[in-house]
């Protein structure tokens, strides 16, 4: 079964126990196919909703205490002696160029579940999750010039670092597009797997960039072979809003995953309401 | 706590980082409170899930 068998599924966009089957087979294969349905009903829409429902106030809630932690070490932070007090803008740039990267793989690994293991929610993470990655891919590369035009007299180089991120950003807006182009949800998951996968080539160069070429942007100073180089000062306030930025993304993503399940529901509902119609 | 004479484009990107980060909680609550309302509109036409859950029905 695929992703086109669950697409008209008003109910659940997901599998269904086929319970006649089930009870023809053999007791081994049966008990077998019983064991695997915890997996399968992970992949139970309804279920998810269910998971969603309890996680998120707890998500929210600590997303909010990291943040504000975070903010709090981040202003109290010294100064740096070459950067001065720009160096408060890494706190927020960091993190946001890290998940810039971080949700496209993500989106990596839902197209996989999209194209190989054609799970249903698959295509659901990746939709959901392109909007929030493109923001912080956004927010990096304006909070990068923000930061180069004091340090390095300039709000924009065209060098390797800052080039790649920018197509990446106009990836993120590609793919944005092209779901919405693509009425059929089936056939734009599929088109959207394919280009996000093309499109993970990009992000091996974005991070060894400033080692295969000569840029402007600095070299990598915490993710490095022989462990970070910042002073504790500076990497712990970064290591808090990286988590909390992290936790931010997941509780959006959840969100946006739950909004885009209903989306659907919606869509197939409407069909059935379409097909009810009399001529 | 003194920003120096850069502080007007740290101010700068942390109100932008506050700005876009609150834009993407209201888009998504706005978009959860619309889902939710089209389905219960197509509840109350009688629009039912092959369920026969209620379309309204969220979880």
């Amino acid at each position: 079964m695929g992703w086109t068998d669950y697409r008209f599924d008003a109910d659940q966009l997901s599998l269904r126990r086929d319970e006649t089957k089930q009870a023809t087979l053999p007791a081994a294969t049966a008990a077998i196919i019983t064991d695997n349905m915890t997996l399968i009903d992970l992949a139970n829409p309804t279920r998810f909703l269910t998971l969603t429902a309890r996680l998120l106030p707890w998500l929210a809630a600590l997303t909010a205490i990291l943040l504000l932690a975070g903010l709090y070490q981040s202003a109290v932070a010294p100064d740096d002696y070459q950067q001065g007090a720009t160096v408060k803008i890494m706190f927020i740039h960091v993190p946001n160029a890290w998940l810039s990267m971080f949700v496209w793989g993500v989106m990596s690994l839902a197209a996989l579940g999209t194209l190989v293991w054609r799970h249903p929610l698959a295509d659901v993470a990746a939709k959901a999750a392109a909007p929030i990655g493109a923001a912080f891919t956004f927010l990096a590369l304006v909070t990068g010039s923000l930061w180069g035009r004091p340090m390095w007299g300039t709000y924009w180089e065209w060098d390797a670092r800052l080039t790649s991120v920018l197509i990446l950003f106009l990836m993120y807006l590609g793919l944005i597009a092209l779901w919405r182009a693509v009425e059929d949800p089936a056939r734009a998951a599929r088109a959207a797997a394919i280009l996000t996968l093309v499109g993970a080539i990009n992000l091996p160069i974005i991070k060894f960039s400033v080692d295969w070429w000569n840029t402007l942007h600095q070299p990598a100073s915490v993710i490095r072979l022989g462990g970070p180089t910042l002073d504790r000062a500076f990497l712990i306030p970064l290591l808090v809003m990286a988590a909390a930025f992290s936790l931010l993304f997941a509780t959006l993503h959840l969100a946006a995953m739950r909004n885009e399940i209903l989306r659907r529901r919606v869509r197939a509902l409407q069909m059935i309401q379409a097909r009810q119609r009399p001529a | 706590m003194s920003l120096g004479p850069y502080a007007s484009f740290i101010v700068t990107s942390y109100l932008l980082v506050t700005v876009v980060v609150l834009v993407l909680i209201a888009w998504i609550a706005i978009d959860y409170r619309r889902q939710k309302q089209r389905l219960r509109e197509l509840d109350a036409s009688g629009v039912v899930r092959r369920s026969g859950r209620s379309a309204a029905e969220v979880q």
